[in-house]
């Protein structure tokens, strides 16, 4: 069995239930510590990662998951930036299922990526962008795939062909590609606001968030900021996931440094410049050097902000609030 | 101190960029519903707004429908906060990209590292994908785009990019030409243009291949072929574009002052 189709289509439907059934969806509190709650990520599992390229990644949890030293993790994400890198270069995975991989298309393509995948060392999976979010949704739907229109004809289709159908659609005979449900183990989110239980509210591009949520088993999600459930319920409107999805809820204000979080803070430009600079002239050998600076030698998150340089920050904050500043 | 991304290129790159921005944008026509990746597609769509199509609706992959881009603040992705500053709406970007698969979307923009005679893009692998030279980041959202809407492509014309086939197909385009798109199942979508710095290029009706269909100012035949892997249909009749005015160039550089694409 290759690693892909013990992650992609073929769960049976009662398995996936009985993964939900297993696990307590009451209501409790959930807040705890970030490295408690990267406790929860076991090694081989399928780890979803929210947001979009370098925007509300939860970068603090995928810096803890590097820090813990998890292995053999199947990765996925829509669009995969700099904490792509962090996880290849500290070993934690050895499959990723993406569309689209470096930092950003400013910084050029990233020598990490190319070092693990060109040796075949670590599996890329190149889905579409929609094929990744229709995936998401077959699973949050409780489906085992969803008919597309795209990836027909490409090489794509060809280079994941194990994991890939087509049909002719029963009412009209036109030709469809089948995308097999992404269900994973736990996806990490980043979110503006949460209450103790999960419930989650988040600002701006609300990305692949809804979808990917409920296809995993579980969500670890790290929040700008714990609310009350008062708040909550006074505009449920703009809760988007769910407390039963929820696994566990961590207090983390710049949790996605540094990259971005909607309307309270931009990237942290001159560190993203710094780290493409790294990796750029050293390849690999640069990524571990940031990993010991960055990743393993911080005594906590804090320091890890501290290390970044709290001007910088600031100025990240003043670019982030224009957003809605008139 | 600002908080933006630093770069610096030489001056015929930029004025490679210029150009290819400039003949693009004018391609752009005013309420049409414009599919756009970051780099030459956002310039030339944010140029056309300002010059001649200030309905032009531009969707991005990130989640977006009719984003105002200001000048000077560009986004550096299409998938960032930047994008979202007084757009209309804010989608899933699973559902943005289903606008595609609806059929709302008039044009679709992109680069690419590869194209070849049938349109084909590729942004994955450099050499033998089993062994590549290069992997390249992939698709994104470029395979969802060229499978479902009308294609505009916009890259610098140099030999090794215009390739008789792409080391592989990440977005299709007319595949193996004549009918082979529409056998695979892609029964929507075209390739409507190419468009470089030195001429603009469309696709011959029957066999979908690459045919020259206007030439630069100061252009010639010659200078094409000599930059293409392939030989492109020659047609009796040739155009010349217009070069780039005054306004549309003085317009561009407002909108990309710190030169965050243009370089």
């Amino acid at each position: 069995m290759t690693a892909s189709s013990k992650v992609l289509g073929g769960t049976s439907y009662l398995d996936l239930r009985e993964r939900l059934r297993s696990r307590d969806r009451g209501w409790r509190e959930k807040v705890m510590s970030l490295s408690d709650a990267i406790g929860l990520v076991n090694d081989g599992d399928h780890m979803a990662i929210g947001g979009n390229t370098f925007s509300r990644t939860p970068f603090a949890a995928v810096w803890e998951v590097v820090r813990q030293k998890k292995k053999n993790l199947t990765v996925s994400r829509n669009i995969t930036s700099s904490e792509g890198d962090l996880l290849l270069a500290g070993g934690c995975t050895e499959h990723y299922i993406t569309s689209w991989f470096s930092q950003g298309i400013v910084w050029g393509v990233s020598k990490v990526m190319r070092h693990f995948m060109e040796s075949g060392a670590v599996k890329y999976d190149e889905w579409s962008h929609m094929s990744i979010g229709m995936m998401y949704r077959a699973g949050a739907l409780g489906l085992p795939f969803m008919p597309t229109r795209v990836m027909m004809g490409s090489d794509m289709a060809r280079l994941v062909a194990d994991d890939l159908k087509e049909m002719d659609c029963p009412y009209t005979g036109e030709k469809l590609t089948l995308l097999p449900a992404l269900n994973p183990d736990v996806a990490l989110i980043h979110v503006h606001r949460a209450d103790a239980y999960g419930n989650a509210q988040y600002d701006g591009l609300p990305f692949m968030e809804a979808d990917l949520a409920l296809a995993a088993d579980k969500v670890i999600l790290t929040c700008e900021q714990i609310i009350s459930n008062d708040r909550i319920r006074r505009a449920p409107d703009q809760t988007k996931i769910p407390f039963f999805a929820v696994e566990a809820v961590v207090e983390l204000p710049y949790g996605c440094m540094p990259h971005e979080c909607s309307g309270l803070y931009e990237p942290y430009y001159s560190h993203m410049d710094y780290y493409a600079r790294l990796t750029r002239e050293k390849g690999i050998e640069g990524a571990n050097e940031y990993l010991q600076e960055y990743v393993y030698g911080p005594e906590d998150w804090n320091d890890f902000l501290n290390r970044l340089g709290f001007s910088g920050i600031i100025e990240a904050t003043k670019a982030g609030r224009r957003l809605y500043s008139d | 101190m600002t908080n933006s991304v630093t770069k610096t290129a030489t001056k015929s790159k930029r004025s490679t960029a210029e150009l290819l921005s400039v003949m693009s944008s004018r391609l752009l026509e005013d309420g049409s519903i414009l599919f756009a990746g970051v780099g030459i597609p956002l310039l030339a769509a944010t140029l056309a707004q300002r010059m001649h199509a200030p309905h032009l609706t531009i969707l991005f992959e990130g989640g977006v429908v009719g984003p105002y881009i200001e000048s000077g603040k560009l986004p550096p992705s299409t998938n960032e906060a930047r994008t979202s500053r007084m757009a209309n709406m804010v989608p899933s970007s699973t559902d943005v990209m289903a606008l595609l698969q609806r059929g709302y979307v008039d044009y679709g923009f992109m680069g690419g590292a590869q194209v070849d005679q049938y349109g084909n893009l590729n942004s994955s692998f450099i050499g033998d994908p089993a062994s590549p030279k290069i992997r390249l980041p992939g698709s994104g959202g470029g395979n969802d785009i060229a499978s479902l809407a009308r294609m505009i492509v916009a890259m610098p014309h140099e030999k090794k990019r215009f390739v008789g086939k792409v080391d592989f197909v990440t977005s299709p385009g007319y595949l193996d030409g004549g009918t082979t798109r529409r056998d695979a199942g892609l029964i929507t979508g075209s390739m409507h243009k190419v468009i470089t710095d030195l001429c603009i290029m469309d696709f011959d009706e029957q066999t979908k291949r690459m045919r020259l269909e206007a030439l630069h100012p100061g252009v010639e035949v010659a200078d094409v072929l000599e930059n293409t892997g392939f030989e492109p249909i020659l047609p009796d009749k040739l155009d010349v574009t217009a070069p780039p005015t005054d306004e549309e160039l003085r317009i561009l550089n407002e909108i990309d002052p710190d030169g965050m694409y243009l370089n």
